[in-house]
């Protein structure tokens, strides 16, 4: 039996429809930042970039809107939201917005569809090349995009093989003789740091929900890549 | 006098401003002009503060963000649907899904993402298990969830839980799905819930078992002492 598997994760090129595109997620980030009181949040994009040209000519597009959303409440449904979107050479930060407002287009149930909440500029940046990193701060948060070096790190080819059953019996490599498919490639990457106080009270982490308890409280947060139609 | 000085004041700041330059960050020699487009005031031929005119950036209010914007790609934990989608059907309408509406079956009526995951998670273990010629299945995880338990985690609640004023980390042997740091090594750790079993040592290599918990390459010399943006400069060549 063979599980057709090709996998360049993490999520980099998951699927179909996706893969090679200016929407695709590469890779999404969410810790503390260097200041206790602020949360990082990173999307790696178009990932793997081989370097060189393939890096220096990749764009962000501008018909693609790239969003973090945040629950704050528990029910994944997201309470506030990030957008970053490009303009000439100039990445645009909107939010945090609450996701129900009036006048705007999206359902504020799903989050499938959204418009940019132009009222909530947040700030903006002049978008890093290869050879210079441009970094602005706005209130509180800080802001980047631009080309940067993939922090994924994975064997996947040999998982491949464990996925096919090429591989058994050993399995994976001992350390030393993996490799690290992504050590030497880039990404698109847009990084947004933003104090707590402007993303509320997080709630009960839901590792409580399947019996993980102990577990402090926490946002439940994602990325989400939309085209504009 | 008063309106005198304060003229006096601003013209001095504004020169002071003028004539700053300073070096970015990345040590490379670049040199960015700070100039009126960024001295917090509307001057010279500009159409607000520090925006519009010959010289600054566009005044936000002329750019155009009109437009309905659809989802086509979202993530939240590392691996999962690239690891647990199993087939492009499945990838493709987890990714146009909301995260709150995949255990909706009037949503989704063909497609049920955690008993697919739990398929894939099976079919990985009966790969190799019918490589090494033994009938192998999923047991229970260190977080001790079963296998209908941990997929439903994955696929119906797929967010990082970020803690805020806490230690962030997908697992560092303490802590656990508090955030993903850009060095955690995020396949191990699934790698373990999904093949080392209750103690996380079923499949690590020893005692005659396959290495299935650890691919055997970390985060190397990726620099993790880094300032905002955290990320090195991208791979030259």
């Amino acid at each position: 039996m063979a599980l057709a598997v090709f996998l360049i994760a993490a999520d980099h090129i998951d699927s179909p429809s996706v893969a090679g595109t200016k929407v695709d997620i590469a890779d999404f980030y969410a810790f503390e930042g260097d200041n206790p009181n602020n949360t990082v949040f990173i999307a790696t994009l178009q990932g793997p970039l081989e370097p060189g040209q393939v890096t220096e000519n990749a764009v962000f597009d501008e018909d693609v809107l790239v969003e973090f959303k945040i629950d704050n409440t528990g029910d994944f449904k997201e309470d506030l939201v990030i957008q970053a979107i490009r303009r000439d050479s100039i990445m645009y930060f909107f939010g945090p917005s609450e996701v129900d407002q009036p006048d705007t287009e999206r359902d504020g149930v799903s989050g499938l569809t959204s418009s940019v909440f132009i009222n909530d500029l947040a700030g903006q940046v002049r978008i890093s090349t290869t050879d210079s990193l441009f970094t602005a701060e706005n209130r509180g948060m800080q802001f980047f995009a631009g080309p940067r070096r993939d922090y994924f790190f994975f064997d996947f080819n040999r998982f491949n093989d464990i996925a096919s059953g090429t591989a058994a019996p050993e399995g994976f490599f001992p350390e030393g003789t993996a490799t690290d498919f992504f050590e030497n490639l880039n990404v698109l990457s847009i990084v947004v740091e933003v104090p707590n106080a402007l993303l509320g009270e997080a709630p009960d982490h839901v590792g409580g929900a399947v019996g993980i308890t102990g577990l402090p409280k926490a946002y439940n947060v994602w990325v989400s890549t939309k085209r504009k139609q | 006098m008063k309106t005198y000085n304060i003229k006096l004041v601003l013209l001095a700041i504004c020169t002071s401003l003028l004539f700053v330059q300073c070096a970015d960050d990345d040590e490379n020699g670049n040199v960015i002009d700070q100039d009126l487009c960024s001295d917090g005031i509307q001057n010279g031929d500009e159409e607000g503060i520090d925006c519009g005119g010959t010289d600054c950036e566009p005044c936000i209010g002329s750019i155009n963000f009109t437009g309905v914007y659809v989802q086509e790609d979202v993530m939240g934990r590392p691996a999962v649907n690239t690891a647990f989608g199993g087939s492009a059907d499945v990838k493709n309408s987890f990714n146009i899904a909301a995260v709150s509406e995949r255990n909706d079956s009037l949503t989704f009526p063909l497609v049920n993402f955690q008993r697919e995951f739990e398929e894939t998670l099976e079919l990985y273990h009966d790969v190799y298990g019918d490589a090494l010629g033994v009938d192998l299945d999923y047991e229970t995880n260190i977080l001790n969830l079963d296998a209908t338990t941990f997929t439903a985690v994955l696929a119906n609640f797929d967010a990082l839980q970020v803690a805020p004023n806490a230690t962030t980390t997908y697992f560092d042997g303490t802590n656990v799905l508090t955030g993903r740091n850009l060095g955690d090594d995020v396949i191990d750790i699934s790698l373990i819930l999904m093949f080392g079993g209750t103690n996380g040592d079923r499949f690590d290599g020893n005692n005659g078992t396959p290495q299935l918990t650890s691919d055997g390459v970390g985060v190397g010399d990726r620099d993790l002492t880094l300032p905002f943006p955290y990320m090195e400069d991208p791979i030259s060549q």
